[in-house]
């Protein structure tokens, strides 16, 4: 072996977030790109539950006057609910990647930012959870004749909100992974799970008892799903509902947001960024 | 690289803690690394203890210690990765502690025991980290590290799929995308078959000649520092106990090699050597004489 070459040419630099940003993105990209079955994994669960749903569906719409008035309810609460399961995941999981490749150092030695760190996060939360829950949107529409497309941009805003505590959510589970190590792993996974039965997504609120309910109008998951059955049953778009659930996302993140940057820090002292790993 | 001549130790003022001036420096440049009073403990252990030191633009200085002695924590801190409990690091005239994220473009960093995704390719590895670094010709500069780090046959393998010394001299690659002013190594040659090892010396020798870079490695190849280093800080228990050029410091300690003069310290071989008195006699009183060093 021989090492006296030279190096070819002087590079140029630019300092730029959304580079730093694009280039997480990137390192995301490729591990999803050659890893077809992973693909064919975040796919296939929404797709299973939204085929499970379709048949109850269509079995209660022919005995249930509640789910006469509008057959898609169930679909649309069950794609949604997977929307944020797998933005948090999609969070989560692409945080768990740098550790399981124990690829920290190296980044937070780069000039990347945490918070460059936690924008690239958002995207992959996006990325994921349409990879996720896109085939089983589209594919309910020959299957059952139901598109949850003709809510219109209502749709849109629950996507965005639930994308967002999701998010939220994904940063609490990576602050704790970070405090904890991956003994804390598992919470990627059942986190939001602990949310799924107040916040209502397949009846209404009424349901709850009183005291619970308290509870369950302090997630944004619940005015999303309840304003969802305000446009499939009245066909109208309850506004407040909106404004609540971004309030309370706002606060979801800041919260979230805190915690993680305290975790980050506790872990700069205490030398975690290079030991946590598999 | 610079030439390794015979110095005294330059001066000392207190435990593990003396500033130490190296010799050969500029004296119009900027040190690359200054560090003053660097305390890190963890609970009720004191990893690093006080320590002061300087790096000059353009030189290779050697941390060199037994496990344990402070070494890759004095690097982390360094590098921003681990937060001082006390003391201060400035890097090229300027505070990491409020420069950290304008410092770091300037430096880089390889150690074998900080791997690189397994799943991407070497290529693909080394897109990320140039983009992270900012870098505007990405293809340009990968496609030279790639050459010059001999790793074309491997730059469309995934890193998982490497051997130890492969995944070496890629982290290597990674570590000189930005061309970086200073450069923090541990043990850069571990894993490495000699013949690979004795190339990545070559190699960084030949990097610090043409871009004057300052390199500061922790290593227990004492032949590696024998052979990189302008200057060796000794470490033990956290403290800085001796400092020297290599050649001075095997003349100092009356042996044949560094390696010799790694075992005194790191087994504390040296007559009236206590927790109490031992460094600060030795950092004040100037070399050690004969009656002081000597085989258990």
């Amino acid at each position: 072996m021989t090492a006296d070459r030279h190096m070819s040419a002087t590079p140029r630099f630019r300092d730029s977030a959304l580079s730093r940003i694009a280039a997480m993105v990137l390192r995301h990209f490729y591990v999803l790109r050659t890893s077809w079955p992973r693909l064919i994994e975040m796919a296939y669960w929404p797709t299973m539950q939204m085929i499970i749903w379709g048949f109850f569906s269509t079995f209660l719409y022919a005995h249930s006057s509640w789910l006469a008035n509008a057959f898609g309810v169930l679909i649309s609460a069950v794609m949604l609910w997977d929307v944020l399961f797998r933005s948090q995941l999609g969070f989560s999981l692409s945080f768990l990647e740098e550790l399981w490749s124990r690829n920290l150092a190296n980044l937070f030695c780069s000039p990347l930012r945490p918070i460059e760190h936690i924008a690239a996060l958002i995207v992959m939360a996006l990325v994921r959870a349409l990879i996720g829950v896109l085939p089983a949107m589209l594919l309910a529409i020959p299957f059952y004749g139901y598109s949850i497309f003709s809510m219109g941009l209502p749709l849109g805003a629950f996507f965005f909100n639930l994308l967002i505590m999701g998010c939220g959510l994904g940063l609490i589970v990576s602050a704790m992974i970070l405090r904890f190590g991956l003994a804390a792993e598992n919470l990627a996974w059942f986190l939001v799970f602990m949310l799924a039965p107040i916040s209502c997504v397949y009846y209404p609120v009424e349901v709850l008892p009183d005291w619970l309910r308290v509870i369950s109008w302090s997630l944004p998951s619940t005015y999303v799903f309840e304003g969802m059955r305000g446009v499939l049953f009245d066909h109208v778009f309850r506004w407040d509902y909106f404004a609540a659930s971004i309030g309370l996302n706002a606060l979801l993140m800041s919260v979230g947001l805190g915690i993680y940057l305290y975790a980050f820090a506790l872990a700069r002292r205490r030398g975690l960024l290079l030991q946590v790993g598999e | 690289m610079a030439q390794k001549t015979p110095t005294s130790d330059p001066l000392s003022t207190r435990p593990g803690s003396a500033r130490r001036i190296l010799p050969g420096a500029e004296p119009e440049k900027v040190p690359a690394i200054q560090v003053s009073g660097l305390v890190k403990t963890f609970g009720a252990v004191t990893a690093v203890n006080g320590i002061d030191f300087t790096v000059p633009a353009g030189q290779t200085v050697a941390l060199l210690g037994g496990n344990g002695a402070g070494k890759t924590t004095t690097i982390s801190m360094l590098l921003g990765l681990l937060q001082p409990s006390a003391g201060t690091i400035r890097l090229f005239g300027e505070d990491l502690a409020s420069r950290r994220h304008y410092l770091l473009p300037r430096m880089n960093f390889s150690s074998p025991y900080v791997e690189l995704p397994h799943r991407l390719t070497v290529r693909q590895n080394l897109e990320v980290f140039a983009r992270l670094y900012g870098l505007l010709d990405r293809a340009v500069r990968i496609k030279a590290v790639v050459e010059e780090l001999e790793l074309r046959a491997l730059a469309d393998r995934r890193v998982g799929t490497l051997s130890a010394g492969q995944k070496t001299r890629v982290a290597l690659a990674k570590a000189m995308l930005n061309l970086p002013e200073l450069l923090l190594l541990d043990e850069p040659t571990a894993s490495l078959d000699p013949d690979t090892a004795d190339w990545v010396r070559a190699y960084l020798e030949g990097y610090q000649a043409r871009h004057g870079a300052a390199i500061l490695l922790a290593s227990h190849n004492m032949g590696e520092v024998e052979r990189l280093a302008d200057h060796v800080l000794m470490m033990r228990q956290g403290c800085i106990v001796d400092a020297g050029a290599p050649q001075d410091l095997i003349e100092r300690y009356s042996r044949q090699n560094l390696e010799e003069v790694f075992l005194d310290i790191a087994r504390d071989r040296r007559a009236g050597f206590s927790a109490g008195r031992g460094e600060a006699d030795l950092l004040s009183g100037g070399p050690p004489s004969d009656r002081d060093i000597g085989p258990n």
